[in-house]
């Protein structure tokens, strides 16, 4: 079991669910979404703040609960998105969603060391009920930054 | 006496292994209940012998399978203490129930297009169930904040479309009904929908006097038994509810057949819901009559070797006796309770004691996520339910998001509740809470 469950629950993946970064509400906002894990009832509400160009993540807050799971992938995600370009975001977005479809092989080491923290998410792959619980901060976030490109 | 160490090899499935060789540790059979072998068998024999369609055709097949298929029904029917003729069939206990909602909308609908000069409708339902069944602003249906959500969708959505208003029964903190609450059972209230046990705390309802608060104005009681059917002796007749809803696969029956059960005046009357094929008597291009009930609410080809397996469930229920059912689960109740109140920062949700409860018990982990709780639990071997139990009201009023829920059956022991129990010590040892004076192994979540 130990090792079964050390594979899923990374070092990295219990730190970030204690000190979660990102977790806050943001006042100024381009985009706001919300999203809910109907199964189980996880929710997270994500604002992100584009710059003037809407090029560049400036800020991002989020508000939640949920599983370690759920909380730790929020707070990964922040660190990678943060101050990046919206097309960087995108992309990272892509990998993980690849990485969540991989059921727990490996992605190839370029898109994995872009990954950063969150290729220790590999093992979650492995447990098709918690993927969405991987996913719902990355939802949040491809759909808020849809909201703040295409804002007033 | 009931042994559940030699009764576990009736369930072939218990037999099995999880996760890398562990041991299955079922706890969640108010989700659903494995199957022994007698009911596995009856589903296999029927259709390997007389596999037909029912209520049709001439041939020797046919009428095997047909009556079968009304043995079935006479056999559910006293397992729960109905008449035959009072036991619908449908897919599941959330069809059962809107099968009623729905009946209750199909009269209003009849009876306001009747109002409003005559509509199709009103042709097709009678003068008796609009009379009966017709609900529209000012009149009142009474659920409480303890319903499953099948107890719940169908009658908020009834109350919307017929403009009638949805009250409901508080709950203490305990999560029990809230017998001071009980007033909103009042003058205007047509309908009081209520669970006979919440699948969330195990807490069993005063039946009794709900219903005579219901007979005092006038108002239909619809029961949801889906969680007594299969852990204690359930009499519809003696609890002199109008309707109730149960499910075979919760009574170590199959999937894809649940039963509704009516009092045969109000079938009588109540309008269908599905129908189409099987359920008519003289169709024209212009308009068609209905059968009697069951008939009636039996559209379309049936579930006839689910209806078989469900026979075989409640025969099996029936030797075992449901009062030994019921005393070896108030055990387990009582292990489960006993074992949670020795786990430090484990929370038991509901009532803290074993009185008119079942052997459910949803409780929450100090610092650590019921699905973190239920993940860890897996890779034991011991498989709990985590979530909102489609149960989200209660939860909101018991104040928690979510919760982990064990859940006993016929076969659960002893044993399977020590291994829960050690299995949530592992829990709050994983996510870094020593209880001894063994290092933490990890940081707190």
């Amino acid at each position: 079991m130990a090792d079964a469950m050390e594979q899923l629950y990374q070092q990295v993946i219990l730190d970030h669910a204690r000190a979660r970064q990102g977790e806050g509400e943001l006042a100024e906002y381009g985009g706001e979404s919300f999203q809910l894990n109907p199964t189980c009832g996880d929710q997270v509400t994500l604002r992100v703040q584009l710059d003037e160009d809407r090029e560049t993540i400036q800020a991002l807050g989020w508000t939640g609960q949920g599983c370690s799971i759920s909380q730790a992938s929020l707070s990964v995600m922040y660190e990678l998105v943060i101050e990046q370009k919206v097309t960087r975001a995108a992309e990272l977005g892509e990998h993980f969603r690849e990485l969540m479809a991989a059921r727990g092989q490996e992605l190839d080491p370029a898109r994995l060391e872009a990954l950063d923290d969150a290729s220790a998410f590999t093992g979650v792959a492995r447990y098709p009920a918690r993927i969405k619980c991987a996913l719902l901060g990355w939802m949040a976030l491809r759909d808020a930054l849809a909201q703040a490109q295409v804002g007033a | 006496m009931l042994n559940p160490d030699t009764l576990k090899a009736d369930f072939p499935l218990l037999g099995r292994t999880v996760r890398g060789g562990k041991p299955l540790v079922y706890l969640d059979s108010g989700a659903t209940a494995q199957k022994p072998q007698p009911v596995i068998d009856a589903e296999l024999a029927f259709y390997a012998q007389s596999n037909a369609a029912v209520h049709r055709g001439a041939h020797q097949l046919a009428e095997e399978a047909t009556e079968a298929y009304e043995l079935a029904r006479a056999a559910v029917a006293n397992f729960v203490g109905a008449a035959e003729d009072e036991i619908v069939w449908t897919k599941n206990a959330t069809e059962a129930l809107n099968l009623v909602a729905h009946g209750f909308l199909n009269a209003s609908l009849a009876a306001s297009a009747k109002t409003t000069g005559g509509g199709p409708a009103s042709t097709v339902v009678s003068d008796a169930a609009q009379q009966r069944y017709r609900l529209q602003a000012g009149d009142e249906i009474v659920v409480s904040e303890a319903e499953h959500h099948a107890n719940l969708v169908p009658w908020q959505q009834l109350a919307a479309k017929t403009g009638a208003t949805l009250r409901w029964i508080g709950l203490t903190d305990e999560g029990r009904l809230d017998p001071e609450t009980y007033s909103v059972i009042g003058p205007r209230t047509r309908i009081l929908a209520i669970t006979h046990a919440s699948n969330v705390t195990g807490a069993i309802t005063d039946v009794a006097e709900l219903v005579r608060r219901a007979r005092d104005v006038g108002a239909y009681v619809v029961l949801d038994a889906c969680q007594t059917a299969a852990h204690m002796p359930v009499d519809l007749h003696a609890l002199d509810v109008d309707f109730a809803a149960f499910s075979a696969h919760k009574m170590v029956g199959p999937t894809g057949v649940g039963a509704l059960f009516g009092k045969r005046e109000l079938l009588e009357d109540l309008p269908p819901f599905l129908t189409g094929g099987s359920m008519v008597e003289v169709v024209t291009m212009e308009s068609t009559s209905f059968m009697p009930p069951p008939q009636r609410f039996e559209a379309g080809t049936q579930m006839v070797a689910q209806v078989v397996g469900f026979r075989a469930a409640v025969e099996y229920l029936s030797a075992l006796g449901m009062d030994q059912v019921a005393a070896h689960e108030a055990e387990m109740a009582q292990l489960m309770i006993d074992g949670i109140a020795d786990v430090p920062g484990v929370r038991l949700l509901g009532p803290q004691d074993s009185a008119d409860r079942l052997a459910v018990v949803a409780f929450e982990v100090e610092s650590v996520h019921p699905h973190d709780v239920g993940q860890v639990l897996d890779s034991l071997g011991v498989a709990v339910r985590v979530g909102h139990h489609c149960a989200q009201p209660i939860h909101r009023r018991l104040g928690v998001h979510a919760s982990a829920r064990a859940s006993a059956g016929v076969y659960t022991t002893a044993a399977d509740v020590e291994a829960f129990i050690a299995g949530l010590h592992e829990v709050r040892r994983f996510f870094g809470f020593a209880e001894s004076a063994a290092p933490a192994a990890r940081g707190g979540v």
